[in-house]
């Protein structure tokens, strides 16, 4: 994934710096709260809103377990439409076809509506090596490129900034990249979209070339979807000559109904709304209407590992809507740029371990970075049932196993750091089963409370530095049976 | 090996223990919410496409000329875009510089037009949507995109459906599709709704009805 989050600490590193910074913490309770109140009262205009939800599991898992089929058919009907179809194993491989594909075209910049795939794949960063200029063209995405900031959360990337900020941004760095920002900009967000706006629209009207991802793909008619609602998303679509859509392989649906489902729920679970204000749909080229040239990559990247496991794979009916973020008590304190990934929260800490593998240090403590309270799945339009796949990616870190990398099998060592827990965890198992250690032991810690230290030593200290030791109480509760009701309420 | 058999075998071998039998997928989600008659659809969709600040107008055929004419001047525009197969009739009453919907036209020349006009094909009542198909009362999807005014004929009750589920039985996928729900809008800025980043600002909806 992303060279941009390489080198990132983990998450409880990231997040303890995270959690101190008030400005952030106020901007994303702001942010979270306003939002999760806005969609529990759109999804309570449909009364049928379980139906669709259960409607989209099953759509999704019945084209995960024929993805091969739905693969060859969107090619082929993408094909007929008049699309090139190109397959991309990893990042790498994308990068050098998007890039290639610019560079055809003669130009040196192109325009990007917001697009996760290519934020994975670092694309932007690789076009730029090549001496190509992409401008990001999402209000939100341009606040994180002119701030050389990196996007915190999956639907409003700049989540993290509030408006004063997003107007010094604006002030300093617009016209570094073109049209400057008007003098007096204040920080109302009409002025600061008037601005965005204004500095958009000079590169959107000369644009050759735009670079997108989908929403969804339909197998069936070979029709891509776009979901978005400023308007960039149109323009980036329809004015230039040439169009690639860097597009993951989970994002097909098998048939045109099954969008009645999904453009129901990705709406009302995204942004709140009934309905975004712009979807567009294409298949393939149109004559004189839109980019006469279309691409599609198809982009695996770690899809087709994270497909091998039995538990894990659920992650892939994700259609970004980040509603998991919006309810949840970690991301809402830690924000999205401590999960190292361009998927932060909840989906973050089980969809990024699985595309790059445990190996690093931040991957391996991502599905760590939740209290499994169960609000992003209970909020889940597509039911993944998150906190279940957190506690599968949890016993894989410390106890290694079977996993696929790049298509092979293999067997995965468990991660450093978790000696002291695979310890902890092997002298419970003996202790409870020799009831008589157990009691002797018990009694032992309640004679000795008042020496217990308050945090641990050793290789405890990682689990304590975090957490308040409990309090061991002043006799085991077996003790306290015995004495308060033993032998008397009938002793099985 | 191409990465297309890589990435098919991989998909392959991940799927060999995936069990055959699958649960069907249950359509039992509703096709609309709610009953209603056709005049209170209708009015639905006024409601909606209100409720996301668009600005909403009802006539009828014979009114249509007029008010089309007054919009275009209230909002003081001196040229309108018009696709090849706009009813002629419906700007009989304006005087306003016509400017073809062309393949020819540069994006520049487009961001010189004021107003656009346009019909649709078929509009979705219970999310407040037109969609627009490229037909030629409707021309190219950019023309509606960069002038930042829209106006937009909607035949009630013909062109309105309930639904997203009747909307897409009603559209033709092959066709360049533009759904609209209001004008363009950004939450970016702490999720405060801002009208009109990048599409047209200003969203005009014509409901016309009866003969």
């Amino acid at each position: 994934m992303s060279g941009t989050y390489l080198g990132m600490p983990a998450f409880p590193e990231a997040a303890r710096e995270a959690v101190a910074d008030t400005t952030l913490r106020g901007n994303l309770r702001h942010a979270t709260h306003t939002i999760r109140a806005k969609r529990a009262k759109a999804v309570t205009e449909v009364s049928d809103w379980a139906e669709l939800r259960e409607a989209g599991k099953r759509i999704k898992d019945h084209t995960l377990r024929h993805l091969d089929r739905y693969l060859v058919q969107v090619e082929e009907t993408v094909t007929a439409a008049g699309g090139i179809v190109h397959w991309a194993a990893d990042a790498g491989e994308a990068n050098e076809i998007v890039t290639r594909l610019v560079k055809m075209t003669g130009e040196t910049e192109v325009v990007k509506v917001k697009s996760m795939a290519t934020q994975e794949i670092g694309l932007n960063e690789a076009l730029e090596a090549e001496g190509i200029h992409a401008y990001e063209t999402d209000l939100a995405e341009l606040i994180v490129q002119l701030g050389k900031d990196r996007p915190s959360h999956i639907l409003v990337p700049a989540i993290h900034r509030n408006r004063g900020e997003i107007r010094d941004i604006f002030a300093r760095e617009m016209s570094e990249w073109g049209r400057p920002a008007p003098e007096g900009l204040t920080d109302t967000p009409a002025e600061l979209a008037e601005a965005a706006r204004l500095h958009l629209r000079e590169k959107f009207l000369r644009a050759k070339v735009g670079i997108s991802g989908a929403n969804f793909m339909v197998a069936e008619t070979g029709t891509l979807v776009v979901v978005e609602s400023e308007g960039n998303g149109r323009m980036c679509l329809t004015l230039p000559d040439t169009l690639i859509s860097v597009v993951g392989i989970e994002k097909i649906v098998p048939t045109w109904q099954d969008l009645e489902v999904f453009l129901q729920t990705l709406p009302r679970s995204s942004t709140a709304e009934r309905m975004n204000p712009y979807t567009s749909t294409w298949t393939g080229t149109t004559d004189e209407d839109g980019p006469q040239n279309f691409h599609l990559v198809l982009l695996d990247n770690g899809r087709t590992d994270t497909l091998a496991d039995e538990v894990g794979r659920q992650a892939l009916r994700c259609i970004r809507c980040s509603a998991c973020l919006n309810v949840c008590p970690v991301y809402e304190r830690a924000g999205g740029h401590a999960y190292g990934s361009v998927y932060p929260g909840p989906i973050g800490a089980i969809l990024s371990p699985q595309l790059r593998g445990t190996g690093s240090e931040i991957d391996a403590s991502l599905p760590y970075a939740s209290s499994l309270c169960g609000a992003c799945y209970d909020v889940c339009p597509v039911a993944i049932d998150i906190p279940e796949v957190l506690v599968h990616l949890r016993e894989r870190v410390v106890q290694g196993g079977e996993v696929t990398r790049e298509g092979n099998k293999v067997v995965l060592r468990p991660a450093k750091g978790h000696a002291a827990e695979r310890a902890a965890m092997r002298a419970a198992r003996w202790a409870f089963t020799h009831p008589g250690a157990l009691r002797t032991g018990q009694r032992a810690a309640s004679r000795s409370r008042r020496f217990h230290p308050r945090t641990l030593p050793g290789p405890g200290r990682a689990w304590s530095e975090t957490r308040d030791l409990p309090p061991v109480p002043t006799e085991p509760f077996r003790d306290w049976w015995q004495r308060t009701r033993g032998g008397k309420d009938g002793d099985r | 090996m191409n990465s297309r058999e890589r990435i098919l075998g991989r998909v392959r071998r991940a799927l060999a223990d995936a069990s055959a039998d699958e649960a069907p997928i249950a359509r039992d989600y509703l096709r609309e919410h709610g009953q209603r008659t056709a005049a209170q659809t209708v009015e639905l969709l006024a409601e909606n496409l209100a409720d996301y600040r668009a600005v909403v107008h009802r006539t009828d055929e014979a009114g249509l000329p007029a008010l089309i004419a007054g919009l275009l001047e209230k909002r003081g525009a001196a040229s309108v875009l018009v696709p090849s197969g706009l009813d002629e009739g419906w700007l009989a009453a304006t005087g306003v510089t016509r400017v073809a919907d062309r393949a020819e036209s540069t994006p520049d020349e487009l961001d010189r037009v004021d107003s656009v006009v346009t019909a649709c094909a078929v509009a979705v009542a219970e999310t407040g949507t037109i969609v627009l198909d490229g037909s030629p009362d409707q021309g190219r999807r950019r023309i509606t995109l960069v002038p930042d005014h829209h106006v937009c004929v909607v035949r009630v009750p013909e062109q309105v459906v309930s639904s997203v589920p009747q909307g897409l039985e009603r559209l033709d996928p092959a066709r360049p599709l533009t759904w609209i729900s209001g004008p363009s809008a950004t939450s970016d800025i702490e999720l405060d709704r801002v009208e009109g980043v990048h599409g047209p600002r200003t969203l005009e909806v014509i409901l016309v009805g009866g003969a």
